[in-house]
């Protein structure tokens, strides 16, 4: 069961803080291997989710079980086969980070090769520096670094990339693609809606500690939530105008139709014309403006299927 | 809920599991190293309390009465020094910069982690009293201590008192700012009031019962017995009483309300 099972499961989960209800009700199931993303704003719960699954904080109530284990416990056991990049988690200022990884490595009873992770997170160069004096980045290499020496099969990435110039950023979207090839399985945090389309195989879109969407990234924007029927594409076009209008519907070829004739019984071009899937971002900010604006209600509603949406001319 | 599985135990091959002991060795020779690359701990454990000996010691030359009064209060205060305001220190810097959040999430055991730093911290404190006793006997003709066992005795359970009551202060510290604030708030008046009531017959009764109460002035009533007076435990055994208790005290506190992360 141990070895089989999901790596993480979570039913009903909640967390409370005084008054204040942190996470309110979540049911994931992360399986082997896969990439699974927790997007959301700050303050969504993101963060108190995966704590209490790292085994930090103790939850109110609801199921959960990491690697067959439940994380509460704290286990030895559990905490060897596990990895943990903290949103921030700091380290001695007086070692080195050979030093720091030869150290983490020898709390595993099958580390990885010291050169080898600091080879992986890009510091061999920086290898016998101070800590205190590498940079902002150089020290989120380091975090990864001391995650991964234990060669755990269960990664928890917190935020890893906030805060990360563009390049940077690629940089370590390489290593989780790195460790997914590897057949690690990995829990990332983020509010970076292309890093979670970027890295995750399913992400689940969290605010005021519910789930508002869970899937595939390419495919959030399907009516997961059971409002539309098929695939839903987003057409983008200058009207008669010139206002650049965006509309959606699960029937693009009719509209294309439509639009066309128009344009031609006009004489005109249209301009700007492109048909696309709606981005993990348009889902986004659906799910999230719905349920600010309906409070608590558990079923978010976004635009009516077919309904123009305005934008500011460029014109 | 699952019961714990058996995991990977039964896989063929795998080494052994490294053990909490040889972890423990490993933390302190790491804090080992980290201890004399920061000049400023090294400073504070050892040159300060050093320069206090040597200029009280050359203002009192030649007065042995003072001076047998003298190396003893030093001792007590350094033991104080290398405990209660180093670990105080040090754990609100790792628990603020998130060092303690993140060894809590490896399988470093929790016994090793503490181990390795109270080692640390007893390794300090008995370079720092062996340091004093060497003084002693060179420059303030105190010679050698009379009751070697009543010495290491009184600096263990001193070590164990005030280590445990810093982890436990460490804990009314709200961030690293303040350490300095706080932790001087408590070393300074417990020194002033320990060794004024030590140094003086005349003091004030309810001040001697003040610093009788407190851990430091029986310390350095036990240090002096064991390296002046030559008095063995048997004399002091009231005072041993005394730093236990708090000792007893400062565990519980160290333990119930630990903190791994700061506060946000």
């Amino acid at each position: 069961m141990t070895e089989t099972g999901p790596a993480i499961e979570v039913h009903d989960l909640h967390k409370r803080y005084g008054d204040y209800e942190a996470v309110r009700g979540i049911d994931i199931a992360v399986q082997r291997g896969e990439v699974f993303g927790l997007l959301g704003p700050n303050g969504a719960g993101k963060t108190t989710t995966v704590e209490i699954l790292e085994g930090y904080r103790a939850r109110t109530s609801g199921e959960v079980s990491v690697l067959g284990y439940d994380p509460a416990a704290r286990s030895i056991d559990l905490r060897r086969r596990i990895g943990i990049v903290l949103q921030s988690g700091g380290i001695y200022s007086h070692i080195t980070p050979r030093e720091a990884l030869r150290h983490w490595a020898s709390f595993y009873p099958h580390p990885r090769d010291v050169e080898e992770v600091l080879a992986l997170a890009g510091l061999q160069e920086k290898a016998d520096v101070r800590s205190r004096k590498l940079s902002g980045g150089q020290l989120r290499r380091l975090d990864f670094a001391l995650a991964l020496v234990g060669d755990p099969e269960l990664i928890f990435l917190d935020e890893p990339t906030t805060g990360f110039d563009p390049e940077a950023r690629r940089a370590a979207w390489e290593t989780v693609r790195s460790l997914r090839a590897l057949g690690k399985t990995i829990l990332l945090t983020t509010h970076y809606l292309e890093e979670a389309q970027a890295l995750a195989d399913r992400v689940a879109i969290v605010k005021d500690g519910r789930i508002l969407a869970i899937g595939p990234p390419r495919e959030l924007g399907v009516g997961e939530t059971g409002r539309m029927g098929g695939l839903r594409y987003k057409v983008a076009y200058r009207d008669a105008h010139g206002e650049l209008i965006e509309r959606e519907t699960s029937d693009p070829t009719t509209l294309l139709h439509e639009l066309t004739g128009e344009a031609l019984a006009r004489g005109q071009r249209l301009e700007d014309l492109s048909v696309g899937r709606p981005t993990l971002e348009d889902v986004y900010l659906e799910l999230t403006a719905a349920s600010s604006a309906e409070g608590d209600a558990d079923a978010p509603a976004g635009p009516r299927e077919g309904e123009p949406r305005r934008e500011a001319s460029r014109a | 809920m699952r019961p714990p599985a058996p995991a990977r135990a039964s896989r063929a091959g795998r080494p052994a599991v490294p053990d909490a002991l040889a972890l423990t060795w490993r933390q302190y020779r790491l804090e080992r190293r980290m201890f004399w690359r920061n000049p400023s701990a090294a400073f504070f454990n050892f040159v300060l309390p050093l320069l206090f000996l040597a200029g009280a010691g050359a203002a009192l030359s030649g007065n042995q009465h003072q001076l047998n009064r003298l190396v003893p209060m030093i001792a007590g205060m350094s033991v104080m020094s290398t405990t209660f305001t180093a670990l105080a220190y040090n754990i609100v810097f790792l628990r603020e910069r998130g060092v303690l959040k993140r060894i809590r999430g490896t399988p470093l055991p929790t016994i090793s982690y503490f181990g390795g730093v109270a080692a640390n911290a007893v390794t300090n404190t008995a370079l720092q009293i062996a340091i004093v006793v060497l003084a002693g006997r060179a420059f303030f003709g105190i010679g050698w201590p009379r009751h070697w066992e009543a010495l290491i005795v009184f600096v263990l359970v001193g070590v164990v008192c005030f280590a445990a009551l810093g982890v436990a202060f460490a804990h009314l510290i709200p961030n690293f700012e303040s350490t300095a604030a706080y932790v001087n708030a408590v070393f300074l008046p417990v020194v002033a009031i320990s060794f004024y009531v030590f140094d003086s017959s005349s003091a004030p009764g309810f001040v001697r019962t003040i610093a009788e109460a407190l851990p430091l002035k029986p310390l350095i009533d036990g240090l002096s017995g064991a390296m002046v007076a030559g008095a063995g435990l048997g004399s002091h055994l009231d005072a041993l009483a005394v730093i236990a208790l708090w000792g007893v005290f400062g565990l519980y506190f160290a333990v119930r309300g630990f903190s791994w992360e700061g506060r946000r």
